[in-house]
């Protein structure tokens, strides 16, 4: 018995009579030893399936583009855009937007993060803090961020400033009511045991209670930087109109200015680009922790 | 070790509950589940806790854990009273979630040691014997979610031994397992139980479990509960014979005057 690694596995037939358990290696949660069924497109893999689809997305856009002798100055060519991205990279434009964008987001984040960590804390140890939390997030989540960028250019002028405010502003409640949910939803067990060790105040947080409340706190972060993303680019658009800047969405909104179309659509692909490959950096620590950890179940992605 | 050689030396007990009062503050208002318990522990004795459900068996297991305080009465180990929660008194509790599920089994077992302050050569050495010890060597690099239930207990239990703890406090550690698995890890706690010498406190509704692994059996009646009786089983351990079958009526009808599910008691 308790050969398998599946976590249901208790009631499995019994019969090695308190001998040690039968040295099974760990299977992985997918690998299935059954052949697919279905079609033979959905027996292909899920890379090879996007592939396939994105070709021809880009097929029927060019051909769409070339056939129907579309305006250039209303919508561009896929291979035209690919000529803007590879332009706007090798001249360092497209590179520079992207990083003023990502800076402004990465503080923003900090300081969103360094706000959420001070109000779960409090919310965690004190009623009133609890309260507070509760208060503030129930007013502030709903509210899109954006909202809030007349009042942050009125506080702190056009500059980066009232960039970073509005995101740590579409940081912090998402992250704060994710990080205070996990805290609140430790095991009681697990926190029974860490007590039986001893362990108190910090050495309890910083062993069971952040740990345990580890999926929660992911779960904030990846809701609250897509918040911070799709916030921070609209403020550009809006910072663009008002000449000032620098990010990715002055860039575009440049661009249109310029009538240079096809920058206009390098532009939103950078974005979309950017994007993905912060999801997947999230999906990567989720896949490395609490998914190998069980604490999370994989999500249906194939 | 040498507090207990000691206290074993003289005869006296590791442990004393005297007239414990224990509860819950709900609301409020003082919900008393243990009205007036007294019982002792001796050095190397492994005492039961039985009773009916909902009879404050594991508040009392609770407080000499440290983790409620009695009302009334006291709670003395080894000459302490007013105990905070500490590793010299390890817990095994029912639930599977016991175990850190960021740790892998091997380091389920070593980090207790660690955070007590026992070095970490020493701790992983001392976590490999206990996770031998309890037969999970092959699954020693396993996370928790990778386990049945009944290999999760017995990390628990490697845990608590490795702590090498003055008592060791076992909540209805079995209670979630099947049949076949609780015979099993009840065979090997008493085996391994013998081999250490370890004191226990072992808190369980099943009569067959109190027998089987007990010297002596605490029966409680229902909240707020007394003691209702202690009875020796130390030499009762053949179950064919009719000492043990008397004793074991005679541990039904106790728990039958308290409207406990006999029959579901002794046949589980």
């Amino acid at each position: 018995m308790q050969s398998s690694s599946k976590p249901a596995a208790t009631g499995a037939p019994a019969g090695t009579g308190g001998q040690a358990p039968a040295a099974t290696p760990p299977t992985s949660p997918d690998e299935s030893p059954l052949p697919r069924p279905g079609t033979p497109w959905s027996r292909r893999p899920a890379v090879v399936r996007r592939g396939i689809l994105l070709i021809a997305l880009l097929v029927i856009w060019q051909a769409y583009v070339t056939l129907m002798d579309v305006n250039p100055l209303v919508f561009a060519a896929p291979l035209d855009v690919a000529e803007a991205l590879v332009d706007g990279f090798a001249d360092g434009r497209l590179v520079d937007a992207s990083l003023v964008t990502l800076r402004v987001l990465g503080i923003g984040m900090a300081i969103g993060m360094a706000v959420a960590a001070i109000l779960t804390t409090l919310a965690t140890w004190t009623r009133i803090g609890q309260d507070i939390l509760v208060l503030l997030t129930s007013m502030l989540n709903p509210l899109p961020a954006i909202a809030i960028l007349p009042l942050a250019i009125l506080w702190f002028g056009l500059n980066q400033t009232a960039l970073v405010f509005v995101i740590a502003n579409a940081v912090t409640w998402p992250l704060a009511i994710n990080v205070s949910m996990g805290f609140r939803t430790v095991p009681t067990t697990i926190m029974m045991v860490g007590r039986n060790l001893g362990l108190r105040g910090v050495g309890m947080v910083r062993d069971v209670l952040a740990p345990a409340a580890l999926p929660h706190t992911i779960t904030g972060l990846k809701t609250g930087w897509a918040f911070g993303w799709r916030t921070i680019i609209a403020a550009e658009l809006v910072f663009g109109v008002a000449g000032s800047g620098g990010g990715l969405g002055f860039f575009i909104n440049d661009a249109r200015f310029f009538l240079r179309i096809p920058e206009v659509f390098a532009g939103l692909v950078t974005i979309a680009l950017i994007g993905i490959a912060l999801e997947s950096v999230f999906n990567w620590i989720e896949r490395r922790t609490v998914i190998k950890w069980g604490m999370k179940s994989v999500e249906a992605e194939d | 070790m040498s507090q207990q050689a000691a206290a074993a030396a003289a005869g006296r007990p590791l442990l004393t509950v005297e007239h414990a009062q224990l509860g819950y503050a709900v609301d409020g208002k003082l919900n008393i589940a243990v009205g007036d318990a007294s019982f002792e522990i001796r050095q190397g004795e492994k005492m039961m806790l039985l009773g009916p459900s909902g009879c404050g068996k594991s508040t009392i297991l609770k407080a000499i854990a440290g983790f409620i305080r009695p009302t009334a009465g006291r709670i003395t180990l080894d000459g302490r009273t007013n105990l905070d929660p500490g590793p010299d008194r390890a817990v095994v509790f029912q639930e599977f979630d016991q175990l850190f599920p960021w740790r892998t089994v091997l380091d389920n077992v070593a980090y207790p040691l660690r955070v007590t302050g026992v070095d970490k050569r020493e701790a992983a050495d001392r976590a490999k014997h206990f996770v031998e010890m309890m037969g999970l060597s092959p699954a020693a690099d396993r996370y928790p979610h990778q386990l049945s239930g009944g290999m999760k207990q017995r990390v628990a239990i490697a845990r608590a031994f490795a702590l090498e703890p003055v008592m060791l406090l076992m909540d209805e550690p079995f209670g979630s397992l099947d049949a076949q698995t609780r015979s099993r890890l009840q065979r090997e706690l008493i085996e391994i139980g013998e081999r250490t010498e370890v004191t226990l406190l072992f808190v369980t509704h099943s009569i067959q479990e109190a027998l089987v692994i007990g010297h002596r059996i605490t029966v409680l009646s229902h909240p707020p509960s007394t003691v209702l009786e202690i009875v020796d089983v130390r030499e009762i351990k053949d179950p064919d014979t009719e000492e043990f079958i008397h004793v074991r009526r005679h541990l039904r009808e106790l728990l039958a005057d308290e409207g406990e599910d006999v029959d579901h008691a002794v046949f589980e």
